[in-house]
């Protein structure tokens, strides 16, 4: 991998900074803490269309930063012929073609493990939501209600209940760990059965809905497991059956989902990710067996400052030939 | 157990209540009209060897007073706080609770509550809803639960449960109680002020005694300070409530999840506008199989009662 510099360089000449190209505007904090080490080009100040601003001036470029899921597709790799690098700002890289990036022997860095802490907090706070009912019992609170209508209908227990986890990455472990601490049987489907992991492994998801109460979604969205969760998966975990979203909306087929709560095929959902994001189907905003939330599982101070540590060590590391910190695997 | 007369102080289970229905004589204490209870409780004094109250509705001393014949109040509830235990004592009465079989749905709860009030779900939720979602990448920052300082007030059956799930978040754990308690590793303090000093999210798991009303008051409210979070699985009384909201709505406290108030059901309406609050109306045991598993105690040490036999959960 080269560090090369490829300013101009005359003895009397200070080194100048890296680098990096950026698609679009960066969180104020993240920006001034990496313009400390490196130089930023950004198509947005200028007054060309983006492509023509490349082909002018981006020729150059070897590291790419991608701060929120701006699609880094073939079309655009092609007007930086030297870049080697692409820095991503979240977990998974769907928006990225992978595939094309490795033709081109371009790496590719994630947020490695900055934000797992807050996933696996949130997956379990929305089934903690849905299965005893926090959310839906706080409106009934707010609406003034309790003292009209008496107490709120009854939710379900935790403990005991045969969990589901798609995707026994780092993410699945951790809400893998607080689930068991709560009473949980974890059950998992992965690519591979883990051999270190000794909750019971499902080759099929299906078979693994029938054998649960909860299904957690928390793997790659990738074309092997878009709608992984679909309709069959849905009635073989049946009428009590709740679901867990924070992967990415694809995972679940939503229509499908949407008519399975509807009709009482599924018994609840806790959902932070959709298809067509910011849309959310408005069938589901009535639903009290529903907890929405807008994408928002990663958004800590904490999660913050760990992806900026990520994103500047990876930067670091490229452009002084080291390790990369957080690789994607392939 | 025909013969045994039970009084049941309020609707509190539909299964409980046919089954006493069934198995006893029953005394429905909501059938009279309250201008009418003392009536309702002399005429049937001479039947009545029981009463099965819950949290809202126990044996006060004039309920136990107008009984007579009162051998045994079960309580469909591990607090003990609407059961006058003095004039229990004094009059030989036993007395039975529900420990046990409700403590992972009050830690659960506990848990549930501290990363929802954290992580503003209830905010999230009612954003989604309201249709204010426009913008893909359109957040607010939120705090992270992982790795904060959980001090517990209580280290009983209940704290304990919610200090083991906590930890699983990384969590260190510290807390106080009337005495420091053997076998345990989590850091002690010797007093409520300095656990709110030292930790992130107080999480009250005591019982309501004379010595712990409003135990949670202005300096503890002061010191736990402006990112502190408060969650009450206690009581109501254990919080001064007034002070709790002007605390709240000043930013003196950072947030507040309430599973109980002072004066149940009605919640002080000030509550119903802050994002920084997440309230439930005492859903600590709510759940289908814990309510079921706390009628069958009942029931069962009521058996045990009639039967001569060792009571199942007895707490006098």
């Amino acid at each position: 991998m080269s560090a090369e510099n490829h300013s101009e360089e005359t003895p009397a000449e200070e080194q100048e900074l890296p680098l990096v190209l950026v698609l679009r505007p960066i969180f104020p904090h993240f920006h001034d803490a990496l313009a400390t080490k490196f130089r930023f080009l950004k198509p947005w100040e200028s007054p060309l269309p983006r492509d023509e601003f490349l082909a002018a001036h981006a020729g150059a470029v070897q590291a790419l930063l991608c701060p929120g899921p701006t699609p880094v597709d073939a079309q655009l790799l092609a007007y930086l012929p030297r870049l080697e690098l692409v820095v991503a700002s979240s977990a998974g890289v769907n928006h990225i073609d992978v595939a094309a990036c490795r033709r081109r022997g371009i790496a590719i860095t994630n947020a490695g493990n900055a934000f797992t802490d807050d996933v696996a907090d949130y997956a379990v706070a929305l089934l903690i939501d849905v299965l005893r009912k926090i959310s839906a019992s706080d409106r009934y609170v707010r609406r003034g209600l309790w003292p009209i209508k008496g107490d709120y209908p009854l939710g379900r227990k935790l403990g005991g209940k045969r969990v589901g986890i798609i995707g026994l990455g780092s993410i699945g472990s951790a809400v893998a760990r607080r689930l068991d601490a709560i009473g949980c049987t974890i059950l998992y489907h992965s690519r591979t059965k883990k051999p270190s992991v000794s909750h019971e492994f499902f080759s099929n998801v299906t078979d693994l809905a029938a054998e649960s109460e909860v299904l957690i979604i928390t793997c790659a969205l990738t074309a092997e497991t878009h709608h992984i969760v679909d309709k069959e998966v849905m009635l073989a975990l049946g009428k009590d059956g709740i679901i867990i979203n924070i992967g990415r909306g694809a995972l679940v087929d939503e229509k499908e989902l949407v008519r399975c709560l509807m009709e009482g095929e599924i018994g609840g959902a806790g959902l932070d990710v959709f298809e067509n994001e910011p849309a959310v189907p408005q069938e589901l905003f009535h639903m009290d067996n529903v907890v929405l939330s807008h994408h928002q599982a990663v958004f800590t101070p904490e999660s913050f400052h760990g992806l900026l540590k990520v994103v500047m060590g990876n930067l670091e590391a490229f452009f002084s030939n080291r390790p990369l910190l957080t690789p994607i695997s392939e | 157990m025909e013969s045994l007369g039970v009084l049941l102080t309020l609707p509190m289970n539909p299964y409980l209540e046919a089954e006493l229905h069934r198995r006893c004589h029953l005394f429905r204490l909501w059938e009279s009209p309250p201008a009418r209870r003392k009536d309702f409780l002399r005429a049937n004094a001479p039947s009545i060897r029981a009463v099965v109250g819950n949290a809202f509705v126990g044996a006060d001393a004039e309920t136990i007073d107008a009984l007579p014949r009162l051998e045994i109040v079960a309580s469909y509830s591990v607090g003990l706080d609407k059961v006058d235990l003095a004039r229990c004592r004094e009059r030989g009465i036993r007395v039975t609770y529900t420990p046990d079989v409700l403590t992972d749905d009050a830690a659960d709860l506990a848990i549930g509550l501290s990363i929802a009030t954290l992580r503003r779900l209830f905010d999230a939720n009612r954003y989604v809803r309201a249709g204010s979602w426009k913008a893909k990448g359109d957040y607010k920052l939120t705090s992270r639960f992982s790795g904060k300082t959980v001090g517990l007030l209580g280290l009983g059956r209940i704290g304990l449960a919610v200090a083991k799930r906590a930890e699983a978040f990384g969590c260190p754990i510290c807390y106080h109680s009337r005495t420091r308690k053997p076998n345990v590793n989590y850091k002690y303090f010797p007093s409520v002020l300095e656990l709110a000093a030292n930790c992130d999210v107080l999480i009250v798991a005591c019982s309501l005694t004379e010595e712990t009303r409003r135990i949670i008051n202005r300096g503890v409210i002061n010191t736990l300070g402006p990112k502190g979070v408060l969650v009450n699985i206690g009581r109501g009384p254990h919080v001064d409530e007034p002070e709790l909201i002007s605390a709240l709505v000043e930013g003196r406290l950072g947030a507040a999840a309430l599973d109980v108030y002072e004066h149940e059901p009605d919640v002080p309406e000030e509550l119903f506008r802050l994002e920084n609050v997440v309230l439930t109306p005492h859903v600590g045991s709510a759940t289908w199989e814990t309510r079921k598993a706390m009628a069958d105690l009942v029931l069962g040490n009521l058996e045990a009662h009639v039967l001569n036999k060792p009571l199942l959960t007895p707490f006098l």
